[in-house]
């Protein structure tokens, strides 16, 4: 395979990132606020609201979400001939699965931050939501960063699983180039791909706790 | 004139009364301090009249707004969001260990309640926030971080934080309890100042000798009950009752 073979197939793989990082970008735009009130609500008083919450995160982290996935674009067809846009379908099993993961990681930092954070913002006037959004969240965003990051590195490759129900994203090109050109190469690239993706994110969270370090 | 009335006041948690019928009173300008040992439910007392425990009898009334609706079945019925807001507004709480935000500046941490719960405008906020680190002696740290603080200036800027929102009376929660010994004297002058000042205080703490040179009033609290009170002196000089004397023995 010479070189000009390679960078055609790189050109075309590098056609199918955006849709990578479409889904990657949109799916964190929308589960980490809904993680966010999923961790808030599964500590809930109520019991049927932290009940269906917690419900909600043993089947999410309890399937596959290639189930996952297939059961969000297949479910409405064969139940009620709804059939709807692939690209959507990925959003909504993606958001509805990270947001499970992310609601656990929130939940754990916000339940370690010390109760007498809440009773002095309560002392001082303040209502719940404004302890919560004031005091307690940017608490817990120092604490969960390196949990989040984690996260957040698998999301970019789990992208891929996206050419299940057919998006055609980075990583369902570099199987057809694959096959077709029956050669590795095209793996490889998508790897190097995702390794380059990871290396960004990576430096990105790095800055960001470096950021956070200004106090203890 | 009272600002402060506790009446008959009950608290249990889980089935065992830790308070039992306690009642007192603070004038406006007046400083009262509650002594007695450990676990006998000062703290507690503290905690209901901020509103951070619920009571199970009794009733709280501060500058005349009662805590307490009603009782039905002999269950207390707190008064509506309106009213428990206002009293709140009217305590300051200083916290054994401060309970700053870590996350905040000094400054930060006395400004955030002024801006979003008394609606004050920028300028009057970081006015107020000068005057009371002034007034405490830490106005050089005033752009620090908590964590950069010692213990001493954590309890103080803790003070400051509360008496920026103005309250009518400040409840300190064994202030100095936290502290290294060697920081325990800076806390204790301030608040001392504030007592001088005429700030209504209800103040909860160990220190005996403090107590005597600052408060007004003092009761003694024992297994959930007033022992003793009257002036401070008395009590620490003259205890009648043996349990008050038991106490003071280790202290003195």
């Amino acid at each position: 395979m010479n070189i000009d073979k390679i960078l055609n197939i790189a050109k075309i793989l590098f056609s199918g990132l955006g849709t990578s990082i479409e889904i990657f970008i949109i799916t964190l735009i929308f589960s980490i606020p809904l993680g966010i009130l999923v961790a808030v609500l599964k500590n809930s008083k109520n019991k049927l609201i932290s009940g269906i919450m917690k419900l909600y995160v043993l089947l999410i982290r309890g399937t596959p979400m290639i189930l996952q996935i297939i059961f969000v674009y297949f479910a409405p067809y064969y139940l009620f001939k709804f059939s709807y846009d692939r690209f959507v379908a990925i959003i909504i099993a993606f958001v509805i699965n990270y947001a499970a993961y992310f609601a656990e990681i929130f939940r754990s930092g916000i339940n370690s931050i010390p109760k007498g954070q809440w009773e002095a913002g309560f002392t001082l006037g303040f209502n719940k939501i404004q302890i919560f959004m004031l005091i307690v969240l940017p608490q817990v965003v120092k604490k969960i960063l390196p949990a989040i990051s984690n996260e957040v590195i698998s999301l970019i490759k789990t992208t891929s699983l996206a050419q299940i129900i057919g998006v055609a994203e980075m990583f369902s090109f570099a199987q057809k180039q694959s096959s077709y050109n029956f050669s590795i190469v095209p793996l490889l690239i998508a790897g190097g791909y995702y390794l380059v993706l990871v290396f960004i994110i990576s430096i990105l969270f790095n800055k960001a706790e470096k950021k956070l370090e200004y106090y203890s | 004139m009272n600002v402060l009335e506790v009446q008959n006041l009950k608290k249990e948690f889980n089935g065992t009364e830790i308070i039992k019928d306690i009642s007192f009173e603070v004038k406006e300008g007046e400083t009262l301090v509650i002594l007695g040992p450990s676990g006998t439910g000062k703290s507690t007392i503290l905690r209901c009249i901020n509103n951070l425990e619920k009571v199970d009898g009794g009733n709280i009334i501060v500058n005349g707004s009662s805590m307490i609706k009603e009782y039905k079945n002999s269950k207390p019925i707190y008064n509506n969001k309106e009213i428990l807001n206002k009293i709140n507004l009217e305590i300051g709480m200083v916290f054994q260990d401060f309970n700053l935000f870590p996350h905040l500046t000094i400054k930060e941490n006395i400004i955030k309640p002024l801006k979003y719960v008394l609606k004050k405008g920028k300028e009057e906020s970081e006015e107020i926030a000068k005057k009371a680190l002034e007034k405490m002696g830490l106005i050089d740290k005033i752009d620090s971080y908590p964590c950069e603080l010692s213990g001493g200036q954590k309890q103080r800027a803790g003070i400051a934080r509360s008496l920026a929102i103005n309250p009518r009376i400040i409840c300190m929660d064994e202030p100095t309890s936290s502290l290294d010994p060697e920081l325990v004297g800076e806390v204790l002058k301030a608040i001392k100042q504030l007592a001088s000042e005429r700030k209504t205080m209800v103040i909860v703490t160990h220190e005996i000798k403090f107590a005597e040179e600052v408060a007004d009033s003092a009761i003694f609290i024992a297994d959930g009950k007033i022992v003793e009170e009257g002036k401070p002196e008395d009590i620490i000089r003259n205890p009648k009752e043996q349990r008050t004397k038991e106490f003071l023995k280790r202290y003195i």
